[in-house]
């Protein structure tokens, strides 16, 4: 029994590293990512961290139309209707975590960090 | 065409027969008729409709997105002329229309002139509106009230009476929460408004209710349902029939519970998946070119043995 269960434990620790690093990716960017694809009722990526100062840009991909609309009232930054293909940009210039919504699909949500 | 259910062995008060002969017929929209406050409907080509005795007709368009033209969806104007032309092919023309909302895709000034024309030609006395999200985003709807929604309150609420039948329009698609639920909202105001226009009738009016999202929940990962839905739904309990009639889903899903149906109409335009059913609620995708008007409808009959009869049919295009 013994002989087996060595193997086998360093196969589910395997296992679970992939998984927590496939489930970080989906989550947050790389580092110095600025451009969100909308696609498929999606912002893609759903989280980028981003430096002061710096420009992110929102491209439409999808065949419906989207917005990217910071909560809040009034809004930090709203994108208005982005069709597709559509893009549209927006500097950050201080350092705070941005939640943001699509106005036509609530549903929709991103966060853009900025520090 | 018998509009009662003949089977309904999973008391779901659907008769898969009857569902199944409703899914082959023909026509385009939903077409209901008003008898003792108790909806029926019919398919614009049955060839007995129910309306001979009814008080009256009336039809419901929905989700006609004109100015979308994506993949195998490049005729919504000639698909949303279509459904008006059947409606005004029926044996009993519809004295009233019902749009549900998404009149436009993107709120543009030709997009709602193509819908005013189109609607122009409808012979309904008299054609009532609520707006869609695609008719309110894009400038909180000041282009769809200039033109649709003249007399009407607030956001778009109308209220009016017509043959001893109340209805309602409200509005759940203004974005009044800021990103806080992913549902639609009515909000405080209209709720307040709708309470009191309701408080003044007696429970035996027929309601019909009609707004653009569903106002229960149908699948909330999508956004299908209304947030404080189940608000206004609670002043309409005491009432002896209600009818709640939503578009938004682009599909035919309805409900009956005690004394209410709840029913959400086709598109004119394209058709969405099943709730779950896809990885976005977008326009159906690996749908065939020859094959779209098929999916612009779907049927369902319902009975509800507290209300009386009530047959729903919904109809497709071809």
């Amino acid at each position: 029994m013994k002989v087996f269960a060595i193997p086998l434990a360093g196969v589910l620790v395997t296992a679970g590293v992939v998984l927590a690093h496939s489930a970080a990716s989906r989550a947050a960017a790389p580092p110095g990512t600025t451009k969100v694809t909308i696609d498929n009722f999606a912002f893609n990526p759903k989280e980028i961290t981003v430096a002061p100062g710096a420009t992110v840009t929102w491209v439409n991909k999808d065949d419906v139309p989207h917005t990217a609309t910071g909560k809040g009232e009034p809004p930090p930054f709203d994108s208005k209707a982005l069709d597709t293909d559509d893009s549209y940009s927006f500097t950050f210039a201080r350092p705070g975590t941005y939640a943001y919504y699509c106005k036509v699909h609530n549903h929709m949500t991103g966060t853009v960090i900025v520090k | 065409m018998s509009d009662l259910i003949e089977r309904n062995d999973s008391n779901d008060g659907v008769d898969r027969r009857g569902f199944l002969k409703c899914m082959a017929w023909a026509g385009a929209g939903v077409v209901w008729a008003m008898k003792g406050g108790i909806l029926q409907s019919h398919a614009f080509a049955d060839a007995s409709p129910p309306a001979a005795g009814a008080d009256f007709t009336f039809v419901q368009l929905s989700d006609s997105h004109i100015g979308f033209n994506k993949g195998v969806y490049t005729d919504v104007l000639g698909t949303f002329r279509l459904a008006v032309e059947r409606a005004n092919a029926l044996p009993t023309p519809p004295t009233l229309a019902l749009h549900t909302g998404d009149l436009t895709h993107l709120s543009k000034p030709a997009e709602f002139d193509a819908v005013s024309q189109i609607m122009k030609s409808i012979r309904a006395e008299r054609s009532f509106y609520v707006p869609g999200e695609h008719d309110y985003f894009v400038d909180d709807g000041a282009a769809y009230r200039e033109r649709f929604g003249k007399g009407t309150l607030g956001t778009g609420w109308q209220r009016f009476d017509y043959k001893g039948v109340h209805f309602v329009g409200l509005v759940n698609v203004a974005n009044l929460t800021n990103g806080k639920t992913a549902l639609g909202v009515l909000g405080r105001d209209q709720l307040d408004w709708l309470q009191k226009d309701l408080a003044r009738l007696g429970d035996s009016t027929p309601i019909v209710v009609f707004a653009h999202v569903p106002l229960w929940t149908i699948y909330p990962q999508w956004g299908w349902g209304t947030d404080d839905g189940a608000q206004a739904l609670s002043y309409l309990k005491r009432f002896g029939s209600v009818s709640v009639l939503n578009g938004h889903i682009h599909q035919v899903v309805q409900k009956v519970e005690g004394k209410m149906t709840f029913h959400t109409a086709r598109s004119t335009a394209f058709p969405q998946p099943e709730p779950g059913k896809a990885e976005s609620p977008g326009p159906m995708k690996n749908v065939p070119a020859d094959k779209v008007r098929t999916m612009l409808g779907l049927t369902e009959v319902t009975y509800s043995a507290s209300a009386g009869t009530l047959a729903v049919v919904d109809s497709t295009l071809q």
